[in-house]
């Protein structure tokens, strides 16, 4: 019994999705631990970004469960709840791989957006806000405190008031994951976070993401190319190959797991049937 | 002499090019133009074919040297002159400095501007202004109403007059059956105009982009057509007349005594009604602009703002999107249904010819030309398109075609509206700069 088995805070139970005749993922398990930095990894087209769909709500799996546990001891069914209540609610916070950010917003702009859920109750649902009642004032103020707590943490405080488009890729990718975190979500899903980032923004967003498990308790759950982001920081890895688990354990499990060394690295083309053997997929 | 050569290729290359598009416009001109069948009154009323080969000639002449010297002069010339020309064009959009005097030289012109007339003009000659003013006060609040839900939200709404129309009915049918004054109808219009925005938006809301615009200009088109059939309980063609007027706290514009210019001691005067209708107008788009820009300081505004950018991320974010559209079509129809009720109010009089799709057309144009989520854009485009429409009137066909030529102009000038930056509704540092329209989404619905 590994640890993220004892205390898990998402238990993705026999999850599977069929587009019509595809089935991209099968009957998928695996926990989250609470805590943890577990990583969801697997070659192109292996369903990594539908799990993660599933989960934020995005696509309504086929079949399965999806628990998640809140540290308030709350249960939520992801599976059977609207997109929007599983960030709102459920405390679950998503990446985009292709970013998603407000463009022709600033950064600021964006950072507020995202609050908007306790902002709305503060502004007793715009009424009072309108009005011009104190609660919504010190709310606004406490907003854009953090917020730029949050800038300051992935050192876009300079950059504040700049339209999110005009930001570089790097920091376009730093201000999403400050975007979802301004949800006050209690697990985190990126999807690839380190796309597209050169070997120094990589080394940061390691430790930013160290920093947000640390400091901030939440269990953070990432589909990466970028095996240095994983071996790294991760606690625990699920690898998936055309929507199936092949492996789950410990980076250095994984990492010799003849399974994974098949479906990820390949094998040259003579040794294709003795992996084959070895593996039991004949 | 490199000059000269290229001079002369372009010189060629320019006549070609003439002679091909004067071939062509003698192919469509020979039969279109060339060949008219007329009806012989004299005998009989046979049939006849005329020809008229002197106006061919002229349309291909005219088709072959306008092109030689769009050719020789801009399109084929690397230094064209229009090149030059655009420098003078005032470029992005207006600077934050200057809009902000632009806004309120604007707003002290529109508070004085009856006084103004009335000096100037004396009662009787100022009243077609005064009119006038309140039909573009009226499209400006109209504009900033729909710009909430266009310009701010991102939803396209081509049935933005259906609101107009409940706006105006209401009052109207509230007023003939009932006989609730104006004070009383105005609240009620707007909300009975909110309530059939949420009617309409629940089950259309879940769709995008074209298919939410093709349903709104249907809901435009219901509204109508049933104000037109039912003709028991709205008149139908013939309308609603005998509206009454709003009264200044109870104090009626009319003559004799207890009337508003008998209480403050005036000369009865007819004008005076006209500007009390004048202020009414300008004080109802003031209030839509003061809650708008109050909303876009607030989370619903935000988000309106997000779901323009971005719908998914917004659902990401836990924002539940379909009350926020449903809050921003609310609301649009809302301020529409109190400008409808105003309009019944100054007309006296309501048919639903009033409320045709041009209409919408219309005011679309207005927010559109004047730049989405611009509210100063607003103002000027409708001082453009509707004050220039009627003060145009003597030109008669000939304003609809300058009508259209301005509209293409604007929007291949400024594709984005004439007002074209977002200003930050919340900013760190004092000088935020505004963002360029470039960078800002039009939104899918």
């Amino acid at each position: 019994m590994s640890t993220w088995d004892n205390n898990p805070v998402l238990k993705v139970e026999h999850l599977t999705m069929r587009f019509g005749g595809l089935t991209a993922v099968g009957d998928l398990s695996f926990n989250v631990g609470r805590g943890d930095i577990t990583a969801l990894i697997g070659p192109n087209g292996a369903g990594k970004t539908t799990v993660f769909n599933c989960i934020t709500g995005f696509y309504k799996p086929t079949e399965g469960r999806l628990v998640m546990n809140r540290s308030s001891g709350d249960k939520h069914l992801l599976e059977r709840m609207a997109d929007f209540k599983i960030t709102a609610d459920a405390k679950v916070a998503r990446t985009f791989q292709n970013i998603r950010l407000f463009g022709g917003m600033t950064i600021l702009e964006n950072l507020m957006v995202a609050q908007h859920n306790p902002l709305m109750v503060a502004s007793n649902w715009t009424i009072g806000g309108l009005l011009g009642l104190g609660g919504y004032k010190k709310s606004n103020v406490e907003a854009i405190e953090t917020a730029k707590y949050w800038l300051e943490r992935t050192d876009l405080i300079d950059r504040a008031d700049v339209p999110a488009a005009d930001l570089c890729y790097g920091d376009q990718r730093r201000l999403e994951i400050a975007r979802a975190m301004c949800t006050g979500p209690e697990l985190l899903c990126l999807d690839e976070p380190a796309a597209g980032l050169n070997p120094k923004e990589s080394l940061e967003l390691n430790t930013l993401l160290q920093f947000i498990r640390k400091e901030h308790g939440t269990s953070v759950l990432l589909i990466e190319h970028d095996m240095s982001v994983v071996m790294e920081i991760s606690d625990h890895v699920v690898v998936l190959d055309y929507g199936v688990k092949i492996s789950d354990g410990t980076p250095e499990f994984v990492k010799n797991d003849p399974h994974v060394i098949a479906a990820y690295l390949g094998v040259e083309d003579d040794e294709v049937e003795q992996v084959e053997e070895e593996v039991g997929i004949v | 002499m490199m000059q000269a050569r290229q001079r002369d290729s372009l010189f060629v290359a320019s006549v070609k090019d003439s002679l091909g598009g004067a071939l062509v416009a003698f192919a469509l001109a020979c039969v279109m133009v060339g060949l008219k069948v007329d009806v012989a009154s004299g005998r009989g009323a046979e049939l006849f074919l005329e020809h008229r080969w002197l106006a061919v000639a002229i349309a291909v002449a005219l088709v072959f040297v306008v092109r030689l010297g769009m050719n020789m002069f801009f399109w084929k010339r690397e230094d064209a002159p229009s090149l030059g020309l655009s420098g003078f064009l005032p470029k992005g959009g207006l600077g934050d400095g200057s809009t902000n005097l632009l806004k309120y030289g604007m707003l002290v012109l529109a508070v004085a501007l009856p006084f103004a007339l009335m000096y100037y003009l004396g009662s009787r000659g100022s009243r077609q202004y005064i009119d006038l003013a309140i039909l573009v006060l009226t499209y400006v609040m109209l504009g900033w109403g729909l710009n909430i839900v266009v310009g701010l939200a991102g939803l396209l709404d081509l049935g933005y007059v259906a609101f107009y129309a409940v706006g105006a009915y209401s009052y109207a049918l509230l007023a003939h059956y009932f006989g609730f004054s104006f004070w009383i109808c105005l609240p009620l219009a707007g909300i009975l105009a909110a309530f059939w925005g949420i009617i309409l938006g629940f089950p259309v809301l879940r769709l995008r982009g074209d298919y939410l615009a093709i349903v709104t200009l249907a809901f435009g088109e219901i509204i109508r057509v049933v104000l037109l059939n039912w003709y028991e309980f709205t008149g139908g063609p013939d309308g609603l007349s005998g509206i009454p007027r709003p009264s200044f706290f109870g104090l009626e514009f009319t003559r004799g005594e207890g009337g508003f210019a008998d209480f403050f001691g005036l000369k009865y005067n007819s004008i005076h009604r006209i500007i009390f209708l004048y202020y009414l107008i300008f004080i109802m788009a003031m209030f839509t602009n003061f809650v708008t820009m109050r909303l876009r300081r607030m989370p619903i505004g935000r988000a309106w703002e997000a779901l323009r950018e971005d719908e998914i991320a917004c659902r990401a974010l836990g924002i539940n999107t379909t009350n926020t559209k449903l809050t921003a079509f609310a609301l649009g129809a809302m301020f529409g249904g109190f400008a409808g009720s105003f309009f019944a109010t100054r007309q006296g009089f309501i048919s639903p010819e009033s409320f045709t799709f041009l209409e919408s057309a219309i005011i679309l144009a207005i927010v559109v030309l004047g730049g989405l989520g611009s509210q100063v854009g607003v103002v000027i485009a409708s001082i453009v398109m509707i004050g220039g429409f009627e003060m145009f009137r003597e030109f008669e066909e000939y304003r609809m075609l300058v009508f259209g030529i301005i509209m293409v102009v604007i929007m291949v000038w400024k594709p984005r509206g004439l007002v074209s930056s977002r200003t930050p509704s919340v900013a760190l540092s004092k000088n935020a700069k505004g963002i360029s329209a470039d960078l800002v989404q039009e939104g899918h619905g």
